[in-house]
């Protein structure tokens, strides 16, 4: 068989143990100023909690999930997560403009499945990362990363949970990317 | 001595400057490194790119070298740092779920949003998932929330639980991390020999 081993219009990446030093320097800075680790999904979650209170501000303060959010004097949007988050996407933005990857809007997918289905997924498999990231404390970023960098216990746990068991279901979901 | 905001070294005002200019390295370094990019991601679980490997387990074991070093010169008390509290059996289920969240969506919450700053669509989708899935996480959280806040632990390290002290498991994680980056060097290169096309 003919193999076409091609590996089309690779993007310049920075090498990867480079990366991993600078995002390992950052972590350690953001510690040494701030005295917490980097985050993500919280930021999502003030998102949530603010349409929600601006939408029914009264069912916002009955939920007790949600109230522990909200304060009188304050937004929720008001959190260094949020500030953090829209660097995130001032950063990745920057970068994508130096090194050539800002584009018009496209879908990556694996081989064997259209765009349309792939967008599906991305939304289902968000969803889901959402909703564990609430009761795992904090998705890649702030609980598996930043939580194991400071020798937190659940930092450890979630990150095992999360690897082990993308790769005890990688084969059944192989379609979707090889 | 650090931590500077914590310890009133920085000034509370300053905070919100910090966590943009933060997020700003924090999103170069991840867009950079290939992270907006869901196949790229997803390949750490099929074998043809082992990026996420690469940088996620040197920037765990350069940020807990260093972490041990900062406290060892002096520099950052680490009574004084967050340490994320633990939850055993929410945190097990959260990471499961979140683990069929990574394959399904190809992505994590941090390198989605650098997906999405570069026009990715399913990056896009993907945050507008997370939307949905931790609103409806807050609106069912009357049916779960005896199990959400069971497992306590409390804010417990490594070295609390197991009496060793941190620099063991620096050094722990270490040797694996670099036992892991020779041995998935090896396996990429076999599994990229088998691929008809990898498109970035």
């Amino acid at each position: 068989m003919n193999v076409n081993n091609t590996i089309d219009n690779q993007p310049k990446y920075i090498n990867p143990y480079l990366g991993g030093v600078l995002l390992g320097l950052l972590i350690l800075l953001t510690v040494y100023i701030t005295g917490r680790g980097l985050g993500a999904s919280g930021a999502v979650k003030s998102a949530v909690v603010t349409t929600s209170n601006t939408i029914a501000p009264s069912a916002t303060k009955a939920n007790n999930y949600m109230s522990q959010f909200v304060s009188d004097d304050r937004s929720p949007m008001y959190t260094w997560l949020v500030f953090e988050t829209l660097g995130v996407l001032v950063g990745g933005l920057l970068s994508g403009l130096l090194f050539g990857r800002v584009k018009k809007f496209r879908t990556d997918h694996g081989p064997n499945i259209t765009s349309r289905k792939r967008l599906i997924w991305a939304v289902i498999g968000g969803a889901l990362f959402g909703l564990g990231s609430q009761f795992g404390r904090g998705c890649t970023s702030g609980a598996a990363l930043s939580g194991t960098a400071t020798f937190a216990l659940g930092g450890v746990i979630v990150m095992f949970s999360i690897f082990g068991t993308g790769y005890i279901i990688a084969y059944f979901f192989r379609k979707l990317w090889i | 001595m650090g931590p500077l905001i914590p310890n009133g070294i920085i000034g509370g005002g300053w905070d919100f400057v910090i966590a943009l200019l933060i997020g700003i390295a924090f999103g170069f370094i991840l867009e950079a490194s290939g992270f907006s990019s869901s196949r790229n991601l997803a390949g750490v679980f099929y074998g043809y790119n082992f990026l996420v490997l690469r940088v996620f387990f040197t920037a765990l074991i350069v940020a807990m070298v260093g972490i041990m070093y900062f406290d060892y010169l002096g520099w950052l008390d680490l009574s004084k740092i967050f340490i994320l509290p633990t939850y055993l059996g929410p945190m097990i289920v959260g990471g499961v779920i979140m683990g069929f969240g990574f394959i399904l969506g190809g992505y994590c919450p941090g390198t989605s949003f650098t997906g999405l700053a570069i026009g990715k669509l399913d990056a896009l989708f993907f945050t507008i998932g997370l939307y949905l899935g931790i609103l409806v996480f807050s609106l069912a959280f009357p049916l779960f929330e005896d199990f959400y806040s069971s497992g306590s632990l409390g804010n417990i390290t490594l070295t609390e639980l197991t009496g060793i002290p941190a620099s063991y498991f620096a050094l722990a994680f270490t040797v694996v991390a670099l036992a892991a980056f020779w041995g998935t060097m090896l396996i990429e290169k076999r599994v990229r020999k088998n691929m008809k096309q990898y498109k970035f």
